[in-house]
C-alpha cells in the first residue's frame, strides 16, 4: 500500500504554475528521489506534502487519509529543510528534542532517551551540549536529520539536504544516508537537483520539469529508457545526443559514441561522420565535442571516449564514429516522446 | 621591547575607556553631589562645583518629597510606563510580524505609512488630541497618557520588531510547524526568544519615552497629584524665577540613576543579541 499518494496536485502562483498536474504514489520504506532542474516545481511539490503550502487543486494522501487542509503538524511528517533550519537559540539536545515537547505526554527521562537514540544514530552523542553555531556543516546535517527522525515520523521529506556540504563530505553523507534509511525502513521522499545524488540514493526517480512529472522509474530504466528527450538530455554529463531525421528524433548517449577503431567485436552499428571541433580531457574520459550531418544540417554532438580509447583525435579533422543500434533511442519529433525504433 | 609596546597599548586603550567613562558618568555625578549642597555653597561663583565646600544637607530631598507631589509623580510616571509598554508589545508585535510576513506590495506599503505616521510631531497632533482626550472625559487624569503615548510608540516599535522578524528565516517557523506546533506556538518558542533583544528594545524606548514626553504631558493634565515627573518636576520647582536646583537634581538624579543601571544590564543583553549571527542554522 502506497504511504504517499498524490493525485492531480496543482499549485498556482498567481500566473505561475509551480506544480501541473502531478500525480506520485510512494511505497512503504521507498526511497523517492524527485529530480529536476531549479525552478521546476520540486521543492512546491514536497511543501505541499508537509502542508507548507496548500495546493491550488489535487489531494495529497498520507496513510491512505487525505491531508489537504491539514497544517503541518497533524500530518505527522518530518522534514529537513536545505538552510537546516536548526533553532540557534537551543542547543543541540534541545533542537532534537523540540519536536517530543510538541507531541507531549512524555516524562523528562523518556525524552531524554529518545534524543540520545536518534542522536546515537548519527553519531552526534557528544554534540548535544552545543549551540548550532558551534557546529560545521556536516554536523548541522546530521543534527537536522536527528530533529527529524526523533518521533519516527511515517514519512521523511529532506528537501536538498545535501547541497550545502562541500563534495567530498556530500559523497559520505550520501552513503550514510542511504544505510540508515534502509536501517529504518523509513519512507523518504528526497529532493534535488542532483543527478548523482538522484541516481545513487534512488530506489525510483520522478523527473520533473516545468510543474509536470515527466518520467518515473528506477535509475537504470530512466537513464537507459527515458521516456522524452527532456529526460534523455537531463540525464548523463553530458546529456544525450539529439539528432534530426526525417520522421523522428534519433538519440544516443555520449558514452555510447565511439570511433571506429573501438568497433571491434561488435555488430549492428550506425555509422556517422565527426568533425571534431573541441577536446576536453578529463582524466577518465575525454569529450569530443563535433558536429554530425543531418537532415536539420549541421547538429552538435558529442562524444564520451573512456581512457581506453587511446586514439589521437585532432579538432578540426573528421572521424568516423558509430553507436550500436541497441543504444539508439528514438523520439517523436512534435512531443519528444519516445517512439518505436523505425528500420533506418 | 614587545610587552613594552603592549602595555603602552594597554595604557591607551584603558586610559581612552576611564574618560569615556568619566565623561558619560559625570551629568550624574555632578547632579549626586548638587543636590546634597547648601545654597551658600551653590550660588558662590568662586566654589568649586564638584566638591563640598560647606557641609552637605538632606533638607532639599526634604523639600522634594514632603513639600512637593514628587511621590505622586513617580507612581504616575511609572504606572504610565508600564501600561504603556504591555500596551505597545501587545500591538506592535503582531504588527510588526505580520508585516514582516506581508510580502508583496502590500506590506512594505503599509509598513511606510506606518513609518510616516510617527513622522508626525506631537507639537501638530496635541491640540486635536486634545479634544479626544476631552471628548473621552479623560483629561486631567493619567489615563489620558496612557491613552495617547502608544500613537508614538507603536509605530516606532511596529516598524523596528519589524525589521527583527524579516531577519528571522521563514525555515525556522516552518520547521517548527512541521516538528508539531501551531503557527502561534512557532512564532512564541522560535520567533519571539529570537527576537529578544528587539523586544527589549522596544521596551527601553516606550519606557523613556513615556518619561520625557512633555508637551503632551503638561497639555493634557493640570492638576499636580496627576502629572508625571517630565512635567510635574520643573513645575513644582520652578517658581517664578526661582529654580530649586538642588531639588530638581534630586528629582532627575532618583528617576534617571535606577534605570541607567537597568538598562545597563539590558545593553549587555542588545549586544549578545546583535551578535549572536548564525540565524541560518
Amino acid at each position: 500500500m502506497a504511504v504517499v499518494e498524490i493525485r492531480g496536485l496543482t499549485k498556482h502562483f498567481g500566473q505561475v504554475k509551480a506544480v501541473d498536474g502531478v500525480d506520485l504514489s510512494i511505497q512503504e520504506g521507498e526511497l523517492l528521489v524527485i529530480l529536476g532542474p531549479s525552478g521546476c516545481g520540486k521543492t512546491t511539490l514536497m511543501r505541499s506534502i508537509a502542508g507548507l503550502e496548500q495546493p491550488t487543486a489535487g489531494e495529497v494522501l498520507i496513510g491512505g487519509r487525505v491531508v489537504n487542509g491539514l497544517p503541518p503538524r497533524a500530518r505527522q511528517v518530518a522534514m529537513v529543510f536545505q538552510s537546516y533550519a536548526l533553532y540557534p537559540h537551543m542547543t543541540v539536545f534541545n533542537n532534537i528534542a523540540f519536536p517530543l515537547k510538541a507531541q507531549g505526554g512524555m516524562t523528562t527521562e523518556a525524552r531524554k532517551e529518545k534524543v540520545e537514540w536518534a542522536a546515537s544514530l548519527l553519531g552526534v552523542e557528544h554534540l548535544l551540549d552545543r549551540k548550532p553555531r558551534q557546529l560545521s556543516g556536516g554536523e548541522r546535517q546530521r543534527v537536522a536529520l536527528c530533529r527529524a527522525l526523533v518521533r519516527e515520523p511515517t514519512v521523511l521529506l529532506l528537501d536538498e539536504p545535501l547541497s550545502n556540504l562541500d563534495a567530498k563530505l556530500r559523497a559520505s553523507a550520501r552513503d550514510e544516508l542511504q544505510r540508515f534509511q534502509r536501517r529504518l525502513g523509513i519512507t523518504t521522499i528526497f529532493v534535488t537537483h542532483d543527478q548523482v545524488e538522484a541516481m545513487g540514493l534512488g530506489d525510483r526517480i520522478a523527473v520533473m520539469n516545468q510543474g509536470k512529472v515527466r518520467q518515473i522509474g528506477t535509475p537504470q530504466e530512466i537513464y537507459h529508457e527515458s521516456g522524452d528527450t527532456f529526460v534523455a538530455t537531463f540525464l548523463g554529463s553530458p546529456g544525450m545526443n539529439l539528432m534530426e531525421r526525417e520522421d523522428c528524433l534519433l538519440g544516443f548517449r555520449p558514452e555510447h559514441f565511439l570511433p571506429q577503431e573501438a568497433a571491434e567485436g561488435r555488430h549492428n552499428l550506425t555509422t556517422f561522420s565527426l568533425k571534431v571541433t573541441r577536446i576536453e580531457y578529463l582524466g577518465a574520459d575525454r569529450l569530443v565535442y563535433g558536429v554530425v550531418d543531418s537532415v536539420a544540417g549541421e547538429t552538435r554532438t558529442v562524444a564520451k571516449l573512456p581512457s581506453t580509447v587511446t586514439l589521437s583525435i585532432e579538432s578540426g579533422e573528421s572521424y568516423p564514429f558509430f553507436v550500436q543500434k541497441q543504444h539508439l533511442r528514438f523520439f517523436d519529433k512534435a512531443t519528444g516522446t519516445r517512439t518505436e525504433p523505425n528500420p533506418l | 621591547m614587545a610587552s613594552l609596546r603592549q602595555r603602552a597599548k594597554r595604557i591607551v586603550v584603558y586610559g581612552g575607556v576611564a574618560f569615556f567613562c568619566f565623561f558619560s558618568a559625570s551629568p550624574f555625578l555632578w547632579m549626586l553631589i548638587t543636590m546634597f549642597k547648601q545654597d551658600r555653597d551653590l550660588y558662590r561663583a568662586q566654589n568649586n562645583p564638584f566638591l563640598f565646600n560647606d557641609p552637605p544637607t538632606l533638607d532639599h530631598l526634604r523639600l522634594l518629597f514632603l513639600e512637593t507631589n514628587y511621590t505622586a509623580f513617580l507612581r504616575n510616571s511609572v504606572l504610565i510606563g508600564v501600561l504603556v509598554v504591555i500596551i505597545t508589545l501587545i500591538i506592535a508585535i503582531p504588527a510588526g510580524y505580520s508585516l514582516a510576513r506581508l510580502t508583496g506590495r502590500w506590506g512594505e506599503r503599509v509598513g511606510i505609512g506606518i513609518f510616516l505616521v510617527y513622522l508626525v510631531p506631537p507639537t501638530l497632533l496635541f491640540i486635536p488630541l486634545f479634544r479626544v482626550v476631552v471628548a473621552l472625559g479623560l483629561n486631567n487624569s493619567v489615563w489620558s497618557l496612557v491613552l495617547v503615548y502608544p500613537t508614538i510608540s507603536i509605530p516606532f516599535s511596529t516598524w523596528l520588531l519589524m525589521g527583527f522578524f524579516k531577519a528571522i528565516p521563514m525555515d525556522l517557523e516552518e520547521a517548527a510547524m512541521v516538528d508539531g506546533y501551531s503557527r502561534l506556538m512557532a512564532f512564541l518558542k522560535v520567533v519571539m526568544p529570537l527576537s529578544l533583544s528587539g523586544v527589549i528594545a522596544v521596551v527601553v524606548f516606550t519606557f523613556t519615552l513615556t518619561l520625557h514626553e512633555f508637551i503632551y504631558a503638561l497639555t493634557f493634565i493640570s492638576s499636580s497629584a496627576q502629572r508625571t515627573i517630565s512635567v510635574g518636576v520643573p513645575t513644582e520647582l520652578i517658581r517664578g524665577d526661582v529654580f530649586y536646583w538642588q531639588s530638581l537634581m534630586a528629582g532627575a538624579a532618583i528617576v534617571a540613576i535606577p534605570i541607567g543601571i537597568v538598562y545597563t544590564f539590558f545593553l549587555d543583553r542588545l549586544v549578545a543579541g546583535f551578535t549572536m549571527g548564525a540565524v541560518k542554522g
